[in-house]
């Protein structure tokens, strides 16, 4: 066995290493699912005081026993994000700038808007009296990224509740 | 955010006393523990570079900038103060040749067209923490030691910034970040092994290229894997630097490859500067003699 | 979801992605798993280190390709051709598994006299009379009856009008070396890739198939899927351990969104969405038509009366068909390209986004983006600022923001660990997710707001006394929290006003309308959907889902109790009944017993009297593999204890669809809409004659082969990155990873073009000129095509104008085209011209971070010692 010099000596050690642990001690932490793609890998997302301090993969999950991809590594700066938006913006017509309003007041001015665009749009039947009872000038487009219980919401909401026909998402084949 | 952050909450720096006396003030260390490392199978990485990013979301580290190399899909270059996981591209690809025309006549004989165009090599790169490490013997202020992991970590808070380390370690492992002045690397996630977790890219690797572990164990897993892929016909398959060389001690984070080192950025031959350092002392020695020698002869003469 | 469903049944992957490490070989093509679905890979991983063999065909040489035994690169767009190459290859060397495909599928079923097939119409099967589609009044696809009308079968597969003759002439001129012609490999690769499949098929073996949208995005995708699904039933792969298709979707509920069907067409639990028209006219006629006498499907009456029972509850009665009438009825293409061509004419009026993003994500980005800045008011629910909340700002291609009137309000959503729900992976599973701590700011769950729309919606109709207002005055719309939600750390969600998606699920679940559930005090929950009715006496949202709640405090997609075997049937729950491998009945013979022990999973216990073994049985589970149904039988009765695919009206895999499909009964290979090439097979017939192609002066397309665009283009993913960018190009860590927009070609055709490697270079199609760097690689090689050489280029959809890392985006190329079927897009395969250079007009900004990255922000109750390694003052 060659030697290389000085042999690794036992240096001391600072106090903040001394003292080094994970900061994972104490947190709570919470199961939950990768939001990118369809792996359906489990991820451990852990709090304290009520702020996202980790989120890393779920080593019960059977799918990804523990591991993530760079996309559910990042999980963590998805929420955690300086560009993320947390007020409703809205942007006037023909304005350029956004404005900064609260959410119930957006929820108020958007279902406005539904019923007038549905009351003047709805339709009992078709030009040969076929039915219909369909509304077609609304429309919404999302879903594979949203829970399934929102998807059902929504599907059952906009179509079973108000006749809009122009429910999708990108899911196909 | 710092500044109010950090008065609201309870931090042993609470006067400038203490904050200067600090860095003196050491603590002893724990006993010695199962020495740890990781092992490397570049035969299973697919160049996810999770890796890169669990490391830097665990160890909350800034992103290098966005700037495109087009060296295939590597942008983040190097290993740096900022990037303590690198994942490496190489193609070995070369042209194919373009289909005849002619009819083939079946049936055909296998093997008459490769199964494959070439190779794309892939590998993450990480510090070596090597057995006996140059920057730990470079180090002035203590700040890198090896721990009671046998992994070499740097003790950011007692660094003064010198560089040493950077020149000292033949792998370009480590570079000086911009931000404090200071050195950092990998440190093996040491506060995670303090408490019995898995660091973020060994756990995270979705195909078990980067596996941590006892070292004594990953070698012997790493040397069954060699002896299985060379019965597979992977014959270039072996093990860089699990065991020392004449000028350089084993590595704990150490790399299954089935090409040259150089294939993949690494040193043929590492050599660990410390065993010229004698030569070295003695020639600048020397030279510094005769130097004054000459200068003394040359006012000597003058006057 | 007719890909697989025409041939299996179900719209779904058939087996689960763990038990692909029992596979003995695995082609995965459409695919580039090793990218798009990295921790799936570790299981094909798993199969190469059990001496599997994995296989890779692509245009491009992919991480995926690095890590396989076997690539095959070939021309994007002709996957028909290459799996034809196959199922021609098996079936001439009589590779297929005989006992499986006679018992199995309908290979005996004899087919109408009058069918013809596309071998006898140059490339047209019969049936096309109007030049538009086929009539199913004069097709003739279905099958032969007898006197007794039992479709005519003859086991000995000889009959010339029997389907496995059929196929074997369908796919007679599918030769290696036709297929290498049409492909670019050569015809040795084909033979290489249909010896290996069939060395590992059969009683021991099994293979398995892997795709994803490289084979669904196509004018044919859907019959690209049903020829894999040839393939493998000819292979005798499906329902059995290591076998079957995997289909890789994208989004982490794509298969959910689909099963509680936010689509146009589908109500949930693959009910048709009632359409215009006689048949469709009433519940009794709705139910004979969509409906099916024998087979499982025989119970879509119970299916439909218990959704309605869950949507409109007690005014839901016999006496007023359970207010089918309510339903909307299609009258057109709602999907999402017709539903934005008409929106760019200025049709639309309203939009709401939930989580996708369209300016960018969208075919022909800039129609999408005309249709949003055609509309009066557009709804935005995001985390950021994708494009289709600042088009009208930042657009570099859009006109000023004072010409847009499109109002936008952009509400701010919960992150995922913000909230709890539900979401369904790619093999089924239904997983729940617990909240971790409550939304940032004013943002919210999709939830809360749809939830709360919905309120204040049946709040502004309240007093309507018009007709066509009872639907929203009507619908069940409780869902509030008995108590509000408690926190991991004990605390209570701050939030008001959310619903609880428990109930939700319950309700998907299903319920006894007149039961209660003395235990819990609220209505008895189903323990599947064998206990539904047609009576209004239960209410399900989604029947396929029923089981996955059994008990107001047994929420199974909650399961996570470990048993370390492979199946894990209490991990999460996987529709439907749980089950993990679909049609598993086929994992034994005829009789009953595993084709080997190797590969046995479900079996006939003789002594019981029933079906057992590691999976829950996709059989009755008391019907004995010697039953066999009278003539007259009707529902799961017609269905014999051989017959192991119990969705379809015989029982049977279909190699032949005598119906579902608007564009064939078998798969054909048509060229893309944009493609360089001649159809060499049908060279009277160059593409598939259903396409919609959404004609528009917004929408050109270069339908010929034509020489000002001469490259084949394809588009596909990073694994750095996630669709158009809204959850990736926000986020540094990811940005660095891949910072900007390239594209790949080979050696040759930069050397044609002279452009140079790290340069920049313009692409070029019809609808629109985008810039990237140029990434000169081996890993695209040109292809020798019909005498010809043709060049391919790979582009990254990833980017586009909003985010830290910016670029232009690949889909401003992509046209709309529209699959048959299901109206998906044809993004894998279209034409371009590529050139040295710049692109003229304005470039894209990037969006300015509003702080650092990461913050120092301290972690809360925490020592400096255990404070991130790496959070040193970033921001001084």
């Amino acid at each position: 066995m060659p030697s290389f010099g000085k042999a690794p000596r036992q240096r001391p050690y600072s106090r903040q290493t001394v003292a080094k642990s994970s900061r994972l001690r104490d947190a709570n932490v919470t199961q939950t699912v990768c939001p990118y793609c369809a792996v359906g890998c489990g991820q451990l997302a852990y709090t304290k005081a009520e702020q996202l301090i980790d989120i890393e993969g779920d080593e019960r999950n059977p799918i990804n026993e523990g591991t993530l991809c760079p996309k559910g590594a990042n999980a963590f700066q998805l929420a955690v994000n300086p560009h993320r938006v947390t007020e409703v913006l809205y942007r006037a017509p023909y304005s350029d700038r956004w404005e900064r309003k609260s959410m119930d007041w957006a929820i108020e001015q958007i279902a406005a808007r539904v019923k007038r665009a549905r009351d003047a749009d709805f339709a009992a039947c078709d030009t040969k009296g076929q039915r219909l009872n369909s509304v077609r000038r609304i429309g919404s487009l999302g879903g594979a990224t949203i829970d399934n219980e929102e998807n059902y919401l929504l599907k059952k909401l906009f179509g079973g509740g108000l006749g809009i026909v122009g429910v999708e998402n990108q899911a196909r084949i | 955010m710092t500044g109010s952050a950090h008065n609201d909450s309870q931090t042993d720096r609470t006067n400038w006393l203490e904050r200067i006396l600090a860095p003196f003030q050491r603590g002893t260390p724990p006993a010695p523990r199962t020495a740890t490392g990781f092992y490397t199978d570049t035969t299973v990485c697919i160049g996810c570079k999770a890796c890169e990013v669990a490391c830097k979301q665990w160890n909350q580290l800034p992103s290098d900038g966005f700037e495109w190399t087009g060296k295939s899909y590597d942008n983040t270059g190097e290993l740096s103060a900022t990037s303590w996981r690198h994942v490496k591209f190489v193609e070995q690809l070369v042209d194919t040749e373009l289909p005849q025309d002619t009819a083939i006549v079946e049936p055909l004989e296998a093997g008459t067209v490769p199964d494959l165009p070439g190779r794309w090599l892939m590998m993450s790169d990480v510090c070596k923490h090597c057995a006996t490490a140059p920057c730990e013997q470079a180090c002035p202020t203590g700040s890198l030691l090896q721990n009671e992991f046998e992994n070499i970590y740097l003790q950011s808070d007692i660094c003064n910034g010198c560089s040493y380390c950077i020149a000292a370690c033949p792998f370009g492992v480590i570079t000086r970040a911009t931000f404090d002045g200071h050195a950092h690397k990998c440190t093996l996630c040491y506060d995670r092994q303090r408490d019995d977790l898995t660091p973020a890219c060994a756990k995270a690797c979705p195909t078990e290229s980067i596996q941590f572990g006892p070292i004594d164990e990953l070698r012997e897993r790493a040397r069954e894997r060699v002896s299985e892929l060379q019965s597979l016909g992977i014959n270039d398959a072996y093990l860089y630097s699990d065991e020392a060389s004449e000028k350089y001690s084993q590595l704990n984070s150490f790399y299954l490859l089935i090409d040259e080192p150089s294939a993949y950025g690494l040193p043929d031959n590492p050599v660990n500067p410390w065993l010229f350092m004698k030569g070295d002392y003695l020639r600048s020695g020397l030279t510094g003699f005769i130097a004054i020698a000459m200068l003394l002869i040359i006012l000597w003469l003058g006057g | 979801m007719p890909g697989l469903g025409t041939s299996l049944g179900r719209g779904a992957a058939t087996t689960y992605q763990q038990d692909l490490s029992n596979s003995d070989c695995i082609l995965i093509m459409g695919s580039n798993m090793a990218e798009a679905h990295p921790v799936g890979f570790r299981w094909p991983l798993q199969a190469k280190q059990n001496c599997g063999k994995l296989i890779h065909v692509d245009p491009r040489f992919t991480r995926t390709s690095a890590l396989c035994d076997v690539f095959i690169g070939i021309r994007a767009g002709t996957d028909i051709a290459f799996l034809g190459g196959l199922i021609h290859y098996v079936l001439e060397n009589n590779l297929w598994f005989s006992e499986y495909v006679k018992h199995y599928t309908n290979a005996a079923t004899i087919i109408d006299e009058q069918y013809a097939d596309t071998e006898d119409l140059d490339g047209l099967f019969s049936g096309f009379d109007d030049g538009t589609n086929y009539d199913p009044g004069t097709r003739h696809w279905n099958y032969q009856e007898g006197d007794d009308h039992q479709p005519l079968r003859d086991p000995s597969l000889q009959h010339e009008r029997c389907v496995f003759q059929i196929l074997k002439r369908h796919f007679a001129r599918y030769t290696p070396d036709t297929v290498a012609e049409i492909c670019g490999c050569k015809p040795e690769q084909i033979i290489r890739v249909a010896t290996l499949l069939a060395e590992n098929s059969g009683r021991e073996r099994t293979s398995a198939l892997v795709y994803a949208l490289g084979w669904t995005q196509h004018s044919t995708g859907v019959q690209i899927i049903r020829a894999a699904g040839i393939l493998q039933l000819l292979l005798g792969n499906i329902g059995r351990p290591g076998g079957g298709i995997m289909a890789m979707r994208g989004h982490s509920t794509i298969q959910g969104s689909t099963d509680l069907a936010t689509l146009y067409d589908l109500l949930p639990g693959y009910l048709p969405q009632p359409v215009a028209c006689d048949e469709h006219e009433t519940l009794d006629r709705y139910v004979e038509h969509a409906g099916q006498s024998t087979g499982f499907w025989s119970n879509f009456r119970k299916y439909i009366v218990s959704l309605l029972k869950a949507w409109y509850g007690e005014t839901a009665q016999v006496d007023n068909d359970f207010c089918f009438d309510w339903l909307p009825r299609i009258d057109d293409n709602y999907s999402q390209m017709a539903c934005f061509e008409r929106m760019s004419r200025g049709e639309l009026e309203g939009y709401f986004l939930f989580g996708q993003n369209p300016a960018g994500g969208g075919p022909n980005a800039e129609l999408h983006r005309a249709g949003l800045r055609n509309l009066d008011w557009l709804v935005v629910v995001d985390w950021f600022e994708i494009e289709s909340a600042v088009f009208w700002k930042d657009d570099p291609h859009g006109p000023p923001a004072e010409e847009i009137k499109t109002e936008v309000f952009l509400l701010p959503t919960a992150a995922a660990p913000e909230k709890s729900g539900s979401l369904t992976n790619t093999q089924r599973v239904i997983q729940w997710h617990d909240q971790a701590l409550d939304p940032a700011g004013d943002s919210r769950s999709d939830a809360w707001i749809i939830y709360n729309l919905g309120k204040r919606l049946k709040e502004l109709y309240a007093d309507s006394d018009l007709l066509r207002d009872s639907p929203i005055q009507n619908l069940t719309w409780d869902y509030d929290f008995a108590q509000p939600p408690q926190l991991p750390d004990g605390s209570l969600s701050q939030v008001e006003g959310e619903p609880d998606l428990e109930k939700v699920l319950q309700e998907i679940n299903g319920y006894y309308v007149r039961e209660i559930d003395p235990v819990h005090r609220q209505a008895r929950q189903l323990q599947g959907f064998a206990e539904l009715t047609d009576d209004g006496n239960t209410a399900c949202g989604c029947w396929i889902y029923s089981g996955v709640f059994p008990s107001p405090d047994r929420n199974r997609a909650k399961d996570r109790q470990r048993r370390r075997d492979s199946i894990e049937a209490e991990w999460g729950y996987a529709w439907p009944a749980n089950r993990r491998i679909l049609y598993n009945r086929a994992s034994a013979d005829p009789e009953g017993k595993p084709w080997s022990e190797r590969k046995q999973l479900i079996w006939w216990d003789e002594e019981a009297r029933s079906w057992t073994g590691y999976d829950v049985p996709d059989f009755e589970l008391h019907k004995p593999p010697e039953y066999r149904a009278a003539a007259d039988a009707q529902g799961m009765d017609a269905i014999n204890g051989d017959h192991p695919f119990i969705m379809k009206p015989d029982g049977v895999g279909w190699l032949f669809a005598p119906t579902m499909l608007k564009d064939g009964p078998l798969p054909t290979h048509y060229e893309p809409i944009e493609s360089p090439v001649a159809n060499l097979l049908y060279p009277d017939q160059p593409i598939n004659p259903l396409t919609q192609k959404f004609a528009g002066p917004l929408n050109p397309l270069a339908e010929e082969p034509t020489e000002a665009y001469p490259i084949v283009a394809t588009t596909f993913r990073l694994t750095e990155h996630f669709l158009s960018g809204p959850m990736s190009r926000f986020n540094s860590w990811l940005n660095e990873l891949q910072p900007e927009m390239f594209a790949e070609l080979s050696h040759q055709l930069a050397a044609e073009r002279q452009i140079k490697h790290g340069d920049w270079l313009v692409i070029e199609t019809p609808r629109g000129a985008i810039e990237a760097r140029a990434m000169v690689t081996h890993r695209l090689q040109p292809l020798k095509i019909q005498g010809r050489i043709i060049h391919s280029i790979g582009l990254p959809f990833h980017w586009s104008f909003a985010g830290e890392a910016v670029g232009d985006s690949a889909n401003l190329l992509t046209a709309l085209i529209g699959e048959p079927n299901v109206s998906i897009h044809e993004s894998k395969a279209f034409v371009c011209q590529v050139r040295s250079g710049r692109r003229a007009g304005r470039t894209t900004q990037p969006t300015q971070p509003t702080a650092a990255w990461p913050t120092s922000q301290r972690v809360p109750n925490t020592p400096d010692a255990a404070q991130p390694e790496g959070r040193f003052d970033h921001d001084r």
